[in-house]
């Protein structure tokens, strides 16, 4: 093995690529709550329809688009590697344990919690992206221009019960891996200062609250009052 | 005796203890009666009353690790009531004392778990590991010559505090008993950042991370999920700031060093 593949393969390697894609995916999570704000939008979804054009024809993001299924793919691949690898490092388990005294049920379950988003991420491209490409959705004329009438698709499936039960409960599994993520990633990042690690700690657990309550509040918004 | 301090009266306890007669043999959780135990006692004496009290029976004594009982040298072990080191924080189970039980409990005892500590008998586990990490880089080669001055390398106060800090792990295992990874890094970043901070330690500081880490990744402990449970049970109290600098050090070497 190359020096280079040795170092990616060993435990702190693996992390280190957990971590920054980790983070890239938060980044990625920031653009696409923004984005999807225009849903609040009182104008029938018109506002919402040019950007996910925008979003699905700009040649830019069609790049990033796979910059991104990559740090989802890197970031899946060693979660797996390690999980597995972290497993196999004790095949007797104790008959009597308490983890909860020394540490935060989140940050012990973040494969569960990881397997969750995954779980969601599949049924979410499958009915929100995936119809984007393969033209499975109806047209509508926006600015004299054809184009997919992605919102409609969204206001009719977050109208249906369990779909709004599902994201929201797949945010709440999101934001207790961010709770755990956000910070862990700083400190697999060599990034542990009295100075600075406090207000990470509290930047993480803003964020994540911050960021899965805008996520859920979509399906709720159309499924409450809509 | 102060005879009417009720937290002076012998207690009687009820042990369940893991049991197994060598690494190959199956093993259970065996039920014992610890009687008349004082709460003085530290825990490793309680064991040393019923282990007598097994002999009499001619019944096979419990094996675990001990040495210096007086928690600086690393030796005794013990996964107690589901915690490393039982209930108390920053003790060694040599420091832990039977007072902290209350009469009538049952106490729940278990060797360290994890496939890179096999069991020797019982209680008693194999921590080779930890030597094989430590003969990988633990160390600062010295090479003759005169002895220099003490005060020769200047060296911080809040440096040297810090490595020294670093340099109090006793090499238990309670890091790698309570992490869910059965994750060495506690104990190989205590031994890594101490030296690495230090500038007798600088000159090997990139092999040392190296050898160190390729060496706890083939002993089969597992990574680093950031948990704490390590550091939250660590009888020293190693701080996970020693893993962060680990992890600096070792992608440092890594994309710098001349070992490819
Ligand atoms: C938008 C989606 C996601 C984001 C923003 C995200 C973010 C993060 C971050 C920041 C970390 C911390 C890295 C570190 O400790 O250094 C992390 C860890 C982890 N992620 Fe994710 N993640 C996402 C999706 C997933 C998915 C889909 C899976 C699994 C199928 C997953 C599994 C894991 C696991 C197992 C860890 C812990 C690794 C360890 O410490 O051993 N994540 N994630
Ligand atoms: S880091 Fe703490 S718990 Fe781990 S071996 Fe050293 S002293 Fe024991
Ligand atoms: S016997 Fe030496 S530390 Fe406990």
């Amino acid at each position: 093995m190359s020096w280079f593949a040795k170092t990616f393969s060993s435990t702190i390697g693996r992390k280190i690529v957990m971590s920054i894609t980790g983070l890239f995916l938060c980044s990625f999570l920031v653009i696409h709550l923004i984005g999807n704000f225009q849903l609040f939008k009182d104008d029938g979804g018109a506002a919402f329809n040019v950007y996910s054009h925008f979003m699905g024809h700009n040649p830019v993001i069609r790049v990033l688009e796979f910059v991104l299924l990559a740090g989802f793919v890197f970031h899946i691949w060693d979660a797996v590697a390690l999980t597995r690898r972290n497993k196999a490092a004790r095949s007797v388990g104790y008959a009597m344990n308490r983890p909860q005294d020394n540490s935060n049920w989140s940050s012990r379950n973040m494969g569960l919690l990881g397997t969750v988003i995954l779980v969601f991420l599949i049924i979410h491209l499958y009915n929100f992206f995936l119809p984007t490409k393969t033209g499975g959705l109806d047209k509508v004329m926006v600015d004299g221009m054809m184009i997919d009438n992605l919102y409609i698709r969204v206001a009719e499936s977050f109208k249906i019960w369990w779909y709004v039960a599902l994201y929201v409960i797949s945010m709440i599994a999101l934001a207790y891996h961010l709770v755990h993520g956000f910070q862990s990633a700083f400190q697999t990042l060599g990034l542990n200062h009295k100075k600075y690690t406090p207000a990470i700690k509290t930047l993480g657990y803003v964020f994540s609250v911050l960021v899965c309550l805008g996520f859920a509040s979509m399906p709720l918004y159309f499924f409450l009052f809509k | 005796m102060a005879g009417n301090n009720p937290n002076l009266k012998p207690m009687n306890l009820t042990l369940k203890v893991w049991r197994q007669k060598n690494n190959k043999a199956a093993g259970a959780l065996e039920t014992y009666k610890a009687e008349n135990i004082s709460p003085e006692m530290s825990f490793l004496e309680m064991l040393d009353v019923v282990n007598e009290n097994l002999a009499h029976k001619g019944v096979d004594p419990i094996a675990f690790d001990h040495d210096c009982r007086e928690g600086i040298c690393g030796m005794c072990s013990l996964y107690i009531n589901g915690r490393a080191h039982g209930p108390e924080q920053g003790t060694t189970t040599c420091q832990l004392h039977m007072r902290k039980f209350n009469d009538g409990d049952t106490i729940v005892i278990e060797p360290w778990r994890a496939n890179a500590f096999p069991i020797h008998k019982d209680l008693s586990v194999d921590r080779s590991a930890f030597d094989r990490i430590q003969q990988a880089g633990g160390y600062v080669s010295v090479n003759t010559g005169g002895v220099p001055d003490a005060n020769a390398i200047p060296i911080p106060k809040s440096i040297a505090d810090k490595a020294f800090d670093a340099a109090t792990c006793i090499g238990c295992g309670a890091c790698v008993a309570a992490c869910k990874n059965a994750s060495a890094m506690l104990f190989v970043s205590a031994k890594v950042s101490q030296f690495a901070m230090l500038p007798q330690g600088k000159v090997e500081a990139k092999t040392r991370a190296e050898n160190m880490v390729a060496q706890m990744d083939i002993e089969g402990f597992g990574a680093c999920s950031n948990i704490g449970a390590c550091a939250a049970e660590c009888p020293v109290g190693i701080s996970l700031e020693n893993i962060a600098i680990l992890n600096r050090e070792y992608l440092g070497a890594k994309l710098t060093s001349q070992n490819v």
